[in-house]
């Protein structure tokens, strides 16, 4: 991959590490047998075992950031194997299977709409607008699973700052990239695509929404939104759009990909609310990954008194 | 081939094979290697399971029929039975790990969310069929009422893939794919009526001959 020499160390030139999850306990698991196949070499472990699937992620430099819950933070095997990236396929294991030759460089962010100054960013553009900061976030999914994930990243507000907004300018619409080609799966999830998401700018402003390049220490694997997402913590996870490559002020409440599915299923606001039933299933609780029984989903995902007043007088269940 | 599908030793060893998914989910809970979301591990494989039997049970007669192998309706009953056996475990785990053993919380769901509410009927449909699958109580009903009686396994088949098409979010694929078994074994029997007419009944239930052993 570094086969030319530049003179500037940039996002993309970190040396790739590829990490293998569960590599303890696979070699626990088959004793003797494991440390030889270790002796031979990592690729007989992928080999081995569908589970073991490698990503390759590069260390970033960042501080402690603010907002951090002291829950146990989910092994980053349960994070990087069980999720949701419709694109790659919607079985939990498939974006991990699916997104590996996903192609995240060069990567371009459009900023445009309702602005005086549209612009692009480059990848290292963008991570020079903010230092990066861990932010270890409560992360919810509508379908009642919910895990803990030290993101990095900075407060989205830091490069919509940048931006002069004209009046008109209400909403921000996020929009994921797509490629048919690279996501052959993607035809056959029900979904329209590019994945849309968006946020009311107060959303958008508010200091807990994260415009995120990593985590766990590292730039993000493709199955988790390489190599830029959004994270809003008190929303289901749906609101938190992966590999996005505009972001884009508007007046209209930006038509989202879930809710023009099923309107009274996924609503805009999506706010995290164990008193609002999902209309196939109650989001009183949740079970938290690697625990075996389920937990009590907490009101805005337990950011409450940081996000509530947002919503002060809305009907919580009309705007769902 | 006669002798093989008549020997006591083909129903044990089906009766193994029909096992090997519990063995499965048992070593993998025992060994906490059911996944990152192990309840919805143990949810999702033993739904499946219990389609693939119901669709297994279905398939009987007709392959019986077509293939004019009689022998075949020796393994319906454990068919049926090992669909009883995996949506008993379906159902356990939904209300252990998921709901906590909490009864109202149960009913409150079931009367609620219609996915449940069908799939909960489904279940609550195969109950006298378990329960009336020995030759005695195929002696004391009389065949023709124990086979009017076991028609209720359509029922249960069908509510079981509307339970899952109801269930996943956008991608219908599966659901579809049990869909089509269903289907496709269902209009069997109402083509076989129609043109065979009456002369060949589904099923014989006679416990001496097709059953009981």
């Amino acid at each position: 991959m570094l086969l030319q020499k530049k003179p500037d160390l940039t996002f993309a030139d970190v040396t790739p590490k590829a990490v293998y999850t569960n590599r303890r306990k696979f070699l626990r698991d088959i004793g003797i047998a494991g440390a030889a196949a270790a002796l031979a070499g990592e690729r007989i472990l992928s080999i081995a075992s569908p589970n073991l699937t490698a990503y390759a992620t590069s260390k970033l430099n960042f501080v402690k950031g603010p907002y951090n819950t002291d829950e146990k933070v989910s092994s980053i095997g349960d994070v990087t194997h069980y999720n949701n990236f419709y694109e790659f396929g919607t079985e939990k294991g498939d974006p991990a299977k699916n997104s590996q030759k996903f192609r995240t460089s060069p990567w371009t962010v459009s900023v445009e709409g309702e602005v005086k100054a549209p612009r692009k960013f480059s990848l290292d553009e963008l991570l020079k607008v903010a230092p990066l900061e861990e932010r270890i976030y409560r992360h919810r999914c509508v379908e009642r699973w919910s895990i803990v994930v030290p993101w990095i990243g900075y407060s989205l507000s830091a490069i919509l700052k940048q931006f002069e907004p004209t009046p008109k300018a209400k909403y921000i619409a996020f929009q994921s990239f797509y490629d048919r080609d690279q996501m052959p799966e993607s035809k056959y999830t029900g979904l329209e695509y590019p994945y849309v998401e968006g946020l009311r700018m107060d959303e958008a402003m508010h200091p807990l929404t994260l415009l995120c390049v990593g985590m766990y220490g590292e730039t993000l694997p493709n199955q988790d939104g390489a190599p830029v997402r959004i994270v809003v913590p008190w929303k289901y996870g749906y609101k938190s759009i992966k590999s996005i490559v505009k972001i884009k002020f508007q007046e209209h409440e930006p038509v989202t990909t879930w809710n023009q599915i099923a309107s009274n299923e996924y609503g805009f606001y999506s706010n995290v609310n164990p008193n609002v039933d999902h209309p196939r299933w109650s989001q009183a609780t949740e079970h938290r990954l690697g625990e075996f029984f389920t937990r009590k989903t907490l009101l805005f995902n337990g950011y409450g008194d940081l996000v509530s007043s947002m919503y002060n007088g809305m009907d919580l269940k009309k705007y769902h | 081939m006669r002798k093989i599908l008549t020997s006591k030793w083909t129903k044990v060893f089906v009766f193994l094979i029909c096992a090997i998914p519990f063995a499965q989910l048992c070593i993998k809970l025992f060994r906490s290697d059911l996944g990152p979301n192990p309840v919805e591990t143990l949810q999702h494989t033993t739904g499946d399971w219990t389609l693939n039997f119901l669709v297994f049970t279905l398939a009987i007669t007709p392959l019986r029929k077509i293939l004019k192998v009689p022998e075949l309706i020796r393994f319906r009953r454990m068919l049926g039975l090992f669909a009883f056996f995996y949506v008993t475990l379906h159902f356990l785990t939904y209300l252990g790990p998921d709901q906590g053993f909490n009864l109202s919380g149960m009913w409150d769901d079931i009367a609620k969310r219609k996915f449940v509410t069908v799939g909960f009927t489904a279940l609550v449909l195969m109950i006298p069929l378990a329960a009336t699958s020995t030759a005695g109580m195929i002696r004391r009903l009389g065949g023709k009422r124990w086979q009017a009686l076991h028609r209720l396994i359509y029922v249960s088949a069908i509510l079981g893939v509307i339970h899952y098409y109801w269930l996943v979010k956008s991608d219908v694929r599966k659901p579809l794919f049990y869909a089509f078994w269903v289907a496709i074994l269902l209009l069997w029997r109402v083509w076989d009526a129609y043109f065979r007419g009456k002369g060949s009944a589904p099923a014989p239930a006679r416990p001496g001959i097709s059953v009981a052993n």
